[in-house]
């Protein structure tokens, strides 16, 4: 068998010219040149958009508490008036779902929109760029800096930058913590730095990752770490937009004099790229869109930004790099002719599943009793004989009050003939709690003749008591009546 | 205690350990470099005739990241157990982390309890706050046997009728909880003599309560009681200090009737309540203790 290597399919032959590299590279570090333009604007609303939620929402508050909080010790999730349990843990999956069918759908439209324009990933790194930016300056001159010895301007724009990053970071640690520890106590407890060790380990260690992915780790986050990245991919068709280079439009690409017109590009042997590798500079992911689509390519725009502004300058019409279907490259398609194929099965399915979920969810909200129960057989004593010869069960009701007030329920037996409850009937719950009650259930030996031996379905009615703030709600609860041999 | 049932496996185990971490690394760096081609940067691989590798090299810092791996696995494994039987430099053991953990918990709940220990059963039996407590503990440690609603079955006392065993004071409560409580009756057919003899005790021991028996057996049987009343007393009435049921109230912890109660004379019984002094703290039992006794008053909170 010693000769498996050499039989191997394609194995390499010895003599072929070649070197030894190592297989981990070192990183390149990547100079994004800032760029303004249409998207880079939509970008930063969204950045605007979703940080300003971020950041300001623990901050609200809703009748006398903070409105979104999720208190993990007590095992109450707070959001404005709702007050959810454990087990409505299903609208997290619901949200969950719903989420991934919106990136199918996105994804199926228009490529990686989340990556470009939302993804924290993104969002972050943009914050992180944009201080780089101010502090540092522009590309050049980063690179430059980079490239100089380190002396007192060099130390002053690197330490600013460093300190305005980390205490970016430490915000945003102390935010996230600020869902989970009510966020006005760990501004009190801020002050003396008096935070409990969960917090400090929370603040700190979203602070680091925010502060090492959006200001080290960026691109090699999506390439080598996103899970998204590499399946969103799989999600495009030839009819998804995607950022394109029109490569019939640009070749050959290559320096001309300012003066060379438009129209005689041709009779130059021009095509309008004039390979000034501005979309090169702004890449974040430090990718020539020129090559094509890549894997690596996260769908910002911001080369179609730099470029429709080399366009401009060049009087030649914008669009040599733009939004554009692989079918309409390929066809010479207009741009209404690729939007038409916007509707096309794909996404009318990813539609029409996620209207589906967004009305379920929207429909199990607005239904949801302000309770939930649950009930559970006592297991030690399946039943037993009390007083004239009655059938006696016992039940535990765990009734959980998903309000911040306290409320009645009445406890009912149906669904059983002859079934009485032999304990109390009404309960109150305090605000927010949860609580065991046990039940007792009874049926006549007469009535338990008739039934036989075994187990008989039954069902527990509560209902909430009519108070000042709602009416009777009542739960349906099945479970089961055994009668002994 | 070792885990194992000889010292050679737990070598074994160690030994396996650290080679597999020793490979991991030296498998990290003897295939960290390959050859690649000149100018095309493939690794000179062709399939299928057109088929090339490229070479995509990872980041550095994704093999910093395995090294790293590696130096926290040879840490862990010197702090913590998990080479062989060695048990680490702390000294850190799951029992150890519940044990410092429940006296954390428990140390937290002091004041909370210090407030009860020093109330009688019938001021903690008004305190709401004092009965959530014990209507909790109840649930978790009691409630398998005894019932959620502390009512019993077969076998297992109802703890709110009022009728006690062994006595239900709260001290006496508290002295059950703690200790556990053996309840033994003898087989004691030889002793009344006849399965005849039997028979007429049992209707005699109905008669007692008021429960369906035949008068004339229960006549005969009056007699032979005498080998019962050495526990159940002369009058039947039960003896707390033995734990020997009252006869003449219509509880019947093990089945009524005069078959069950034949059966009873016949084959004795024996049962348990287990000791709850390593579960519980003398606190918690005060409450819980307090919990049952207002129970057994009617449960008036």
């Amino acid at each position: 068998m010693s000769d498996t290597h050499a039989a191997a399919p394609g194995g390499s032959s010895p003599d072929a010219a070649g070197e030894i590299v190592s297989l981990y590279a070192a990183q390149k570090k990547i100079y994004a040149r800032a760029v303004s333009g249409w998207f880079a604007t939509w970008r930063w609303v969204l950045v605007w958009g979703t940080q300003i939620l971020f950041y300001g929402l623990p901050w609200l508050q809703w009748n006398g508490r903070q409105a979104v909080l999720f208190d993990l010790g007590a095992r109450r999730f707070y959001i404005g008036g709702l007050v959810l349990y454990p087990q409505d843990f299903i609208y997290l999956t619901g949200l969950l779902i719903l989420s991934a069918y919106a990136l199918f759908l996105f994804t199926a439209v228009a490529g990686r929109l989340w990556c470009g324009y939302a993804c924290p990933q993104t969002v972050y790194t943009e914050i992180f760029m944009w201080f780089e930016n101010r502090i540092e300056g522009d590309r050049a001159k980063r690179m430059k800096l980079d490239a100089g010895p380190w002396n007192g301007e060099k130390l002053l724009r690197k330490g600013g930058k460093q300190l305005v990053w980390i205490a970016f970071g430490l915000w945003t640690g102390f935010t996230f913590v600020g869902y989970f520890t009510p966020v006005r106590e760990l501004a009190a407890s801020a002050m003396t730095l008096g935070f409990g060790p969960w917090e400090w380990f929370w603040i700190l260690f979203y602070g680091f990752a925010t502060y090492g992915n959006a200001g080290f780790m960026r691109e090699q986050v999506c390439k080598y770490m996103c899970p998204y990245a590499r399946f969103q991919s799989a999600m495009f068709d030839h009819d998804t937009m995607i950022i394109s280079y029109d490569a019939q439009r640009g070749e050959p690409r290559g320096s001309r004099p300012k003066s060379l017109a438009h129209a005689s590009l041709k009779e130059a042997g021009k095509g309008e790229c004039i390979d000034c590798t501005l979309c090169v500079q702004v890449c974040p992911t430090g990718i020539d869109i020129r090559k094509g689509l890549q894997y690596e390519c996260i769908g910002c725009a911001a080369c179609i930004d730099v470029c429709d502004s080399v366009m401009d300058k060049m009087n030649y019409p914008r669009g040599l790099i733009r939004y554009a279907t692989q079918n309409g490259m390929d066809r010479h398609w207009s741009r209404e002719q690729m939007l038409r194929r916007v509707l096309r099965p794909r996404v009318l399915i990813y539609t029409a599943i996620m209207v589906l979920i967004v009305a379920a969810f929207a429909a199990s909200l607005a239904l949801r009793t302000p309770f939930r129960v649950d009930v559970v057989r006592d297991r030690g004593a399946l039943a037993r004989i009390v007083e004239d010869g009655r059938i006696e069960n016992v039940y535990r009701l765990q009734l959980m009050n998903a309000t911040e007030r306290a409320q009645r329920f009445r406890i009912d037996v149906e669904g059983l003939v002859g079934a009485t409850l032999a304990s109390k009937a009404e309960v109150e719950v305090g605000s927010t709690e949860s609580r065991w009650v046990p039940v007792a259930v009874q049926i006549s030996p007469e009535a338990a003749g008739s039934l036989g031996a075994g187990a008989h379905p039954l069902r527990f009615t509560i209902t909430r008591l009519a108070d000042a703030e709602g009416g009777a709600v009542d739960v349906r609860e099945k479970s089961t009546f055994v009668v002994p041999r | 205690m070792s885990d194992f049932i000889n010292n050679g496996w737990s070598v074994y185990v160690a030994a396996v350990t650290i080679i597999g971490l020793v490979a991991c690394l030296a498998l990290l760096i003897v295939a960290s470099k390959r050859k690649v081609m000149a100018g095309d940067n493939t690794t000179g691989h062709v399939w299928d005739g057109d088929l090339r590798e490229l070479n995509n090299p990872l980041p550095r810092w994704w093999m910093g990241l395995f090294v790293i791996t590696v130096v926290f696995a040879a840490l862990y494994l010197v702090l913590y157990p998990g080479l062989g039987s060695f048990g680490g430099k702390l000294g850190w053991s799951s029992t150890g982390q519940w044990e410092a953990e429940q006296a954390k918990a428990q140390a937290a709940m002091a004041p909370l309890y210090a407030k009860f220990t020093s109330q009688p059963a019938e001021a903690l039996a008004k305190d709401p706050q004092a009965m959530a407590i014990g209507e909790r503990l109840f649930i978790n440690n009691c409630a398998a046997c005894h019932g959620s609603d502390a009512k019993g079955s077969k076998g297992f006392p109802n703890l709110t009728d009022g009728d006690w065993l062994y006595g239900g004071s709260h001290d006496k409560i508290k002295e059950t909880i703690t200790g556990g409580r053996q309840g033994a009756m003898p087989p004691m057919a030889a002793a009344v003599g006849t399965a005849e003899d039997v028979k007429n005790v049992a209707n005699f021991v109905l008669s007692l309560s008021g429960s369906a028996h035949n008068a004339l057996a229960a006549q005969l049987g009056k007699e032979k009681f005498g080998a019962c009343a050495a526990c159940h007393g002369a009058d039947g009435k039960g003896n707390q200090a033995l734990g020997a049921p009252n006869l003449t109230d219509k509880i019947w912890l093990h089945g009524g009737g005069e078959q069950a109660v034949v059966a009873m004379i016949n084959n004795g019984k024996t049962n348990v309540m287990p000791a709850q002094a390593s579960r519980l703290t003398p606190e918690q039992i005060h409450v819980l203790g307090a919990y049952v006794w207002n129970l057994s008053q009617g449960g008036k909170q």
